[in-house]
This record gives structure tokens, sequence and C-alpha cells, in this order.
């Protein structure tokens, strides 16, 4: 605030009226006003037809809260899917929406008109103050800073500064530990074998894993035999024990297991088949079976593309050449999908005789096998 | 107005509590100055205050939401009265949200007029960023809240990222994955981040609790917090103002506080506030029931995250296939480099700029006064190459669906991306900068020809000749002199009073 050193007396203030008063107090705060002059006379008809312009628009604004208001009381809502009612149903939403718009943007209307032909135009220029302080406050700031350092010994002494830092910084450090250490866990720590290179087509007890197929009905359990699959057929299977049986809620979960869902394949006969090295046993006949998620982020591989004999992902449009031992040959994935070995029981159940023998979904820092 | 002297009165309500406060603040002086402040006008001012009300409006409809939401991963039947879902299993999170959408009354709205203003904040958020770039606002002494903005940009897209992940379905899960795969991809520590969100592999039982926690209080906040500092930073510096007739570095002209320009803030409060409830209303947005709920095993064809996400999604598609091995022993996905490395480097570009502008440029003076943006050609050349590689990014996120879209085959597609991210920035930033230095040159042209008039003169010669109106300057004393060019915007079309006058 600029003082300019007339501040006016007591005295000078009393004889002053609002208009004087309004302009001394922007004065005082450094703006000058351009234009206030009224929009219209004073309370003269202008003005009064103004005013009855912004009124309607805050009537309008009334009566839309009031619309708005009937419809959400009165307007049937509740869920129903068939029969005229559902109609009805499916505008309450679209009339909420109305009505409230109307209501407010009615009001906003209102205030926009009020601002622009019954208030003033206040067009004003403020200075600005830019650039540093005055020197004598940045002398006086300057040599307070340096007197408290003074003060406090820390510009004497080395040991005083070096130790505070240390303990300020171990400050930090624990809590930071408090904030962070309980976050962490360790992703090779686990009862059984690590989550990430293991899937639960692992036996953790030697029992066959078979094929199962979903259903729909997430407690029924469906196997699948070679002659299930049509040649150029495709379909996902999760991995199921005998032990399983008893475990409804496993049964249902399995279904929607994250790294263990597997697409099977059928090839026609006669289709030119490239076997990775050493899986070439994994097929069983044209039968191969690969991961379905995807080598890049993860998603379910989902599409099968008959005519390229090509597995696509939705996510980014990776394409897995199925044949080729679904190695990835367009988009960003780069490895091809693991490939889950394949056997037959004797009572003719597809099962998987080990697990993938890579781990499954995107990549990651130490997937390879070490050792 | 009256000559009488004006004193408050003594004995009033407002009187009373004006010297109650008074007494034991001493707010008059205070108050009158902040009331008298003055702020300039122009319509790309508002952006900014669009994001500012499409926070406000997100927080309220957020905070109602939470009292229906349920963050929880527990396996549960749906059993609400959305018929085509009756029986599913999905968490709890999905069935709450089921419940909001289908049996709240108004919850629909709410849900709809949170996830509008979530998509309107973060397009306000970029508009408003461009025009303090394309105008050299950033510049000294401002470079502060050009670092706050920056931040707050980063925050608010995880913020919404988290808002859709919780909703567990079938779209959202999907995004989960996906953000599980970069975590992945980190190289040594990727794995151990991931175990920290997730408490183990994907998905866990955990992430949806604290996607919850962060969505609702974390990150809203921390942006709270910076808009905060942000809008006092606006405040305590006094906005810029474009060059005018009045306007100098020296001042600041527009309204003041109140009650002209409160009344305009308002004004954009209630229409931002209207604008979303009829969005909110008529425009169906994210419908949960029609995805259904998340099942890892499934995926829909064509899914497409938040606008504002699409440019990531851009890049891990439009990245070559990589795993690169380090010493046979360990590998860095492909992913690691679009996932993570591309969007972190081209943030800290973003966050830089104050800085690298200072490279380019040797200015080192206090700006108040703004560029216009063809004034600048070679800033407004690096903003235009820098939204041109956003948009390639952004189009080839949702490559899959134009495809199918326009029936175009994907691969081609693919390669045509790929080439425009190379191709298209440094084009658009010669075509940008040709474009600005041709409209300087007719800003200069019609200030030294004068403007044409469209009326035509034949003096005694015979020919044709077009009238043009000519500028002239007016000195602060009234002298008058040749116009020079000074910043401001050159009017290109006749003024008829004048041109009464001349002809
Ligand atoms: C949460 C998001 C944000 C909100 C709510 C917000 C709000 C505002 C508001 C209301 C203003 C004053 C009006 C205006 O100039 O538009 C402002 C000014 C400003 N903002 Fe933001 N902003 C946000 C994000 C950003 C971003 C992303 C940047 C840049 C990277 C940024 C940089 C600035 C600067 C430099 C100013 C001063 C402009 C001037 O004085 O001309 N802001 N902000
Ligand atoms: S997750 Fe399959 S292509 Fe990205």
């Amino acid at each position: 605030m600029s003082e300019d050193g007339s501040t006016p007396s007591e005295r000078d203030l009393d004889r002053m009226d609002v208009r004087e008063l309004g302009r001394l107090g922007a004065h005082l705060d450094d703006v000058e006003v351009v234009d206030d002059s009224p929009r219209h006379e004073p309370g003269g008809p202008g003005e009064r037809r103004a005013i009855r312009r912004v009124a309607a628009w805050f009537v309008l604004s009334v009566l839309g809260a009031i619309g708005f208001v009937v419809v959400y009381v009165l307007w049937p809502w509740q869920y129903t899917s068939t029969g005229p009612q559902e109609t009805l149903r499916s505008w309450f939403t679209p009339m909420l929406g109305i009505t409230f718009a109307i209501s407010v943007l009615a009001l906003a209307m209102g205030l926009l008109e009020w601002s622009k032909t019954v208030a003033p135009p206040d067009v004003a220029i403020q200075q600005r103050h830019d650039g540093p302080s005055p020197p004598v406050a940045q002398r006086t700031f300057a040599a307070r800073t340096v007197e408290i350092l003074e003060q406090t010994g820390l510009r004497r002494s080395k040991l005083l500064r070096r130790t505070v830092l240390a303990a300020g910084t171990a400050f930090a450090g624990i809590l930071a530990v408090t904030a962070l250490g309980s976050l962490i866990r360790n992703p090779w720590r686990s009862e059984g074998p690590a989550p990430l290179v293991t899937t639960e087509w692992h036996s953790p007890d030697g029992e066959r894993t078979y094929l199962r197929m979903d259903t729909g009905d997430p407690h029924s359990v469906t196997l699948v035999r070679p002659e299930d699959m049509v040649p150029g057929g495709l379909l996902t299977v999760f991995p199921f024990r005998e032990s399983m049986r008893g475990d409804p809620e496993k049964l249902s979960k399995i279904l929607r297991s994250a790294d263990s869902s597997v697409i099977l394949l059928r090839f026609a006969p006669g289709t030119p088949v490239v076997e990775q090295i050493g899986q070439e046993d994994f097929n069983l006949g044209g039968l191969y079976a690969y991961s379905k998620i995807c080598t890049h982020m993860g998603c379910p591989v989902s599409l099968f593309e008959q005519t390229t004999l090509r597995i696509l992902c939705p996510c980014h449009q990776t394409e897995f050449q199925a044949n080729e031992y679904a190695r990835a040959v367009f988009g960003p994935g780069a490895r091809p999908l693991p490939q889950l070995p394949l056997a037959v029981d004797e009572r003719g159940y597809l099962y998987a005789p080990h697990d993938f023998i890579e781990p499954v979904g995107p990549g990651f820092w130490s997937r390879e096998p070490r050792g | 107005m009256t000559s009488r002297g004006y004193r408050p009165r003594r004995y009033s309500l407002t009187a009373g509590a004006a010297r109650g406060a008074e007494r034991r603040f001493q707010l008059a002086g205070l108050a009158r100055h902040q009331i008298n402040k003055v702020f300039p006008w122009h319509f790309s001012f508002l952006w900014g205050e669009l994001a500012l009300y499409s926070f406000v409006v997100l927080l309220g409809s957020g905070i109602l939401l939470t009292l229906f939401y349920v963050p929880s991963m527990d396996e549960v039947i749906y059993q609400g009265s959305y018929a085509p879902t009756y029986g599913l299993e999905a968490s709890r999170a999905w069935v709450s949200v089921m419940q909001i959408s289908v049996d709240v009354h108004g919850g629909l709205f709410l849900r709809q007029l949170h996830h509008w203003a979530a998509l309107i904040f973060l397009a306000a958020i970029m508009l408003h960023m461009a025009r303090i770039f394309f105008t050299g606002a950033y510049r000294a002494p401002r470079e502060i809240n050009w670092f706050i903005g920056v931040a707050m940009l980063v925050v608010a897209i995880f913020e919404g990222y988290l808002g859709y992940s919780m909703l567990d379905d079938l779209l959202s899960g999907t995004g989960v994955r996906i953000f599980s795969g970069i975590l992945l991809s980190i190289p040594v520590i990727g794995t151990w981040l991931h175990w920290m969100v997730f408490e183990s592999a994907y998905p866990g039982e955990i992430y949806i609790e604290r996607f919850f926690i962060a969505h609702v209080l974390l990150l809203p906040g921390i942006l709270l917090a910076l808009i905060a500092v942000h809008l006092a930073v606006v405040w305590y510096q006094k906005h810029t103002h474009f060059k005018g007739p009045r306007a100098r570095e020296s001042n600041v002209v527009g309204n003041r506080t109140l009650p002209v320009f409160a009344m305009h803030s308002i004004t954009m409060l209630l229409i931002t506030t209207g604008v979303l409830g009829l969005l909110a209303g008529v425009a169906q947005i994210n419908p949960i029931f029609h995805w259904g709920p998340y099942n890892p095993t499934q995926v829909s064809n064509g899914s497409q995250p938040d606008w504002y996400a699409l440019w990531l999604i851009g890049s891990l598609k439009l990245f070559p296939p990589t795993d690169i091995s380090v010493g046979g022993e360990y590998t860095i996905p492909g992913g690691f480099f679009s996932g993570v490395m591309i969007p972190l480097v081209l943030i800290l570009l973003l966050f830089a700029w104050p800085l690298i502008d200072r490279l380019r440029d040797p200015d080192r003076e206090l700006h108040n006064v703004l560029d216009r943006p063809r004034d600048a050609p070679q800033r407004t050349a690096i903003g235009a190459m820098a939204l041109a590689l956003f948009g390639v990014l952004t189009l080839a996120g949702t490559d899959d669906v134009s495809a199918t879209v326009l029936s175009i085959p994907l691969e081609p597609l693919r390669w045509v991306e790929r080439g425009a991210v190379f191709v298209l920035p440094p084009l658009v930033y010669l075509v940008t900068r040709r474009l600005c230095e041709r409209l300087q040159r007719s800003d200069r042209e019609a200030l030294s020809g004068g403007i044409a008039t469209g009326i035509l003169e034949r003096p005694v010669d015979g020919a044709y000749r077009s009238v043009q109106q000519p500028f002239v300057g007016v000195d602060a004393d009234g002298g008058e002199h040749d116009p020079e060019y000074d910043g401001a915007r050159v009017p290109k079309t006749p003024t008829p009073q004048r041109l009464r006058g001349e002809s």
C-alpha cells in the first residue's frame, strides 16, 4: 500500500462522500479508476429495464430448481427392464441434467447480465511493483540472517554444522523408513514357489493338472479331450486338480486367475508348424497350448485369426504367429507366448505334465532362470 | 452523489460486526486492498478458472460418491436390481458402483457428473497450460507457477487414472493390468515396486483399497495444497495481461475484485457447473453395467482409457518390440522404454521448459506483458511441435478403434504412425514458424499501408485503386506519429467513423 505522505486528516475524511472515499482508497491501493460511470441513470428507466432482464433470468433459475426437485422426487427412477415404465425411467437422469442445467445456467446468465448492464464497467489500472524489496528491507534482512548464524554458533563451528546436518538427514531417514518400510515386501520370499515364475499349472505334490474349460458355471468341472477340438478351433482352458473338487471357492476363483489361463489350439492337418527349440514335444499332434497372458503388458489375448493363424492381443495389438511357437510377429510385444506341455491320460483327458518352463506375462528384470 | 460526508452508521448489525472484526484483526486496510485488486480479462485466462471450478465439482461430487462406494476386492454375487448382471460374481467394489448407478436415487447423475468433471478438468488444465506456453506467461517472474502447474498436471493424470481403476469393471481392470506390467518392467527394482503396490503378483487382494485411499485422500490433498499455492502466487505476483492502449509492463489493466471480477468469476463457476450437470444428465459416460465386472481372463475389444491417458497407450503401442538382455542374465523389457522412460522424459522436458527456454532466449527481464504467439515464432513453433507429438501419440492410442471404424488395415496404419512421430513434429515446427512470420508481416503491412476498406476509387488517371484506411499513432500527450507495432492486436477491419471522415 502506498501512503504518499498526503494522508488526509480525520477532518478531511469527514467531509468526503462515498465516491470520494472510494477513489481515495483506490489511490492508496495504487489503483486509478478509468471508467466507473454507471451504465444507466441510477434508478432511471434504463436501469429498471436492465434489472427486469436480470430478474427474469433469476426467476427462470428458480423455476429450473423447482423442476429439478419435482423430477427428483416424482419421476420414476427405479430400475425396470420392461414395459412403458422403462422408457420413462431411462429419462430420469437426462431430465435431472436438463433441469439442473436450466437452473444453474440461468443463474449464471442472470449474474453475467447483471455485471454487464447494471454494475459499472469498472475499468481500472493498478501499478505493479516488480523487482526487489527496498534496500533497507534487504540490508536489514541480510544482516539479521548473518547475526542469527553468528548467535547460534553455526558460522563458527564446522562440527556443529556437520552434526546438525547429519542428525537432520537421519531424521528424514527414519521418517522415510517409517513411511515406506511397511510397504516393502520381498517378491522372492513366499511360502512355496515364487509367484512370478510359477503358475497354477505347477503341481506342488505331483498330482496331475488337467485342462478344464469354462462352462459358465464356476462350480462344474468339464475336462477336455483331444476330440473336443475341431481343427482350427480355439478354447480357453484353466488348470484343474482332483484335490480342488472339494473347494468351491478355489474352483470358481481359478477361472479368473490372472496368470493361468491358457489357449488351446488345434491346427488343421497339413498346417506348417515351426517348433520352439527344446519344446518340440510340448504339443500333442496338432494340439498346441499357449499362455493366454500377453507377453507385452499382460492383457489376455483373445482373438484368433483363422486365415493367418495369428493370435491377437486386443490391448496394443501384438500379433503372435500360432504355428510358429507363437512368436511375436507384429506390434510392441517381443517375446513368444510361453507354451504349455500337453499329454493325455488313460481316460483320454488332456493334462499338463508340468508348468510353463518360463514366466508368463509381461517381462521383468530377473525373468531369466538363474544358476 | 450527495456532497454530504460519509461515515459508517453507528448502530446496525453489519457495522457492529465490522467494528468487532476491526478491533480484533485490523482488517479494513487489508480487506480494502484486496477488494480493490485489479484483474485483467481475456478469454484465454478462463481456462485456469475452468480447471479450478471443475476441480470444485470433482471434490463435491466425489465426497458424495464416497458415501456409497465400497473399496473392497471381496468376491460377492451381484443381487441388485439390474437384471442383465444379476447373479454374476464380482468384487464388492464393482457391486457398490452398480448400486450407485442403478439403486441409489440420483446416483447415476452423481457418477456421470464426477466422470465428466474429471474429463473436463484435464482438458482445461491442458488448454490452460497451452495458453501459458504460447503467450510466454511462464517467463520470469512466473516460472514457479509453471513448475507447480506441471506437478499438478501429473498428479491430475494419476488421480483420474486411479479413479476409473477403482471401479473394477472389465475396462478398468485391463488398465490396472497394464500398470502392473509397466511397474514390473522397471529394471532391478520393478518387481519390488510391484510388491509395494500390489503386495503380490498381479492382481493380489489389496490394490483397490490402496487406489481408493490415494484417490480420495492423498492425491486430492496434494492437489488442493498445490492449487492453493498456485493461486496465492497468481494473486501475489499479479496476473499478466496483453498489450493494449493502457496496458504496460508496469501496470495491470482490468476490473477490481469487487464487484465485477467476482461476478465474472462466479459466473464462470456456475457455467462450469451447469454444463457439467447437463453432460452428466444427457451424455452417458463409463457405463460399467455394460462393461461387466472385471475378469483377468477376459477383455473387451476396443477398450479405451480416458482421453488423457491415450498418449501413454500410444507410446506403448508404437514402440518397436524390444527385450534387451543384460549380460544374458537380466532383461529390460521394451515396456520400460515405452511405458516409463518416454513419458518420464516428455514430462521432464515439459517441467523444465522455463529453464530450457533460457538456453534459447538470452532475455532475463521480468515480463508482465504477454506475447502474441506470432511474435515469438520459435517458441510457438516448438509448442506446436509438442502438440503434434501429443496428437500423434493420442491418435495411436486409439488406432485400433479408428482402424475398425474406418475399416483400414491396422498394420500399415501403425507404420504410418511410427513415421509420423518423427516426421510430423518437425514439419509442424516449420509450418508454424512460417505462419507466424507471415502473420507478423501482415500486421506490419497493415500498420504501414493501412487496412483495405474494400472501397475502390478512380482518380483522374482512370485506374481503379482500392482505398486503404491508414493508422495513426497517438502519443501520450496527444501528438501524432507514424504507427509502430507494439505487440498489441492490429485491427484488420476498417472503423466506419474514421472512414467517413477521411473519404
Ligand atoms: C490443477 C490445475 C490448475 C489449476 C486449477 C490452475 C488454475 C489457475 C488459475 C485460476 C490461474 C489464473 C487465471 C489464468 O491465468 O488462467 C492460473 C494461472 C497460472 N497458471 Fe495455472 N492452473 C492449473 C494448472 C497449471 C499448469 C499445468 C500450468 C503450466 C504448466 C500452470 C501455469 C500457470 C501460470 C504460469 C499462471 C500465471 C499466469 C499469468 O499470470 O498470466 N497452471 N492457474
Ligand atoms: S498387452 Fe498385449 S499388446 Fe500390450
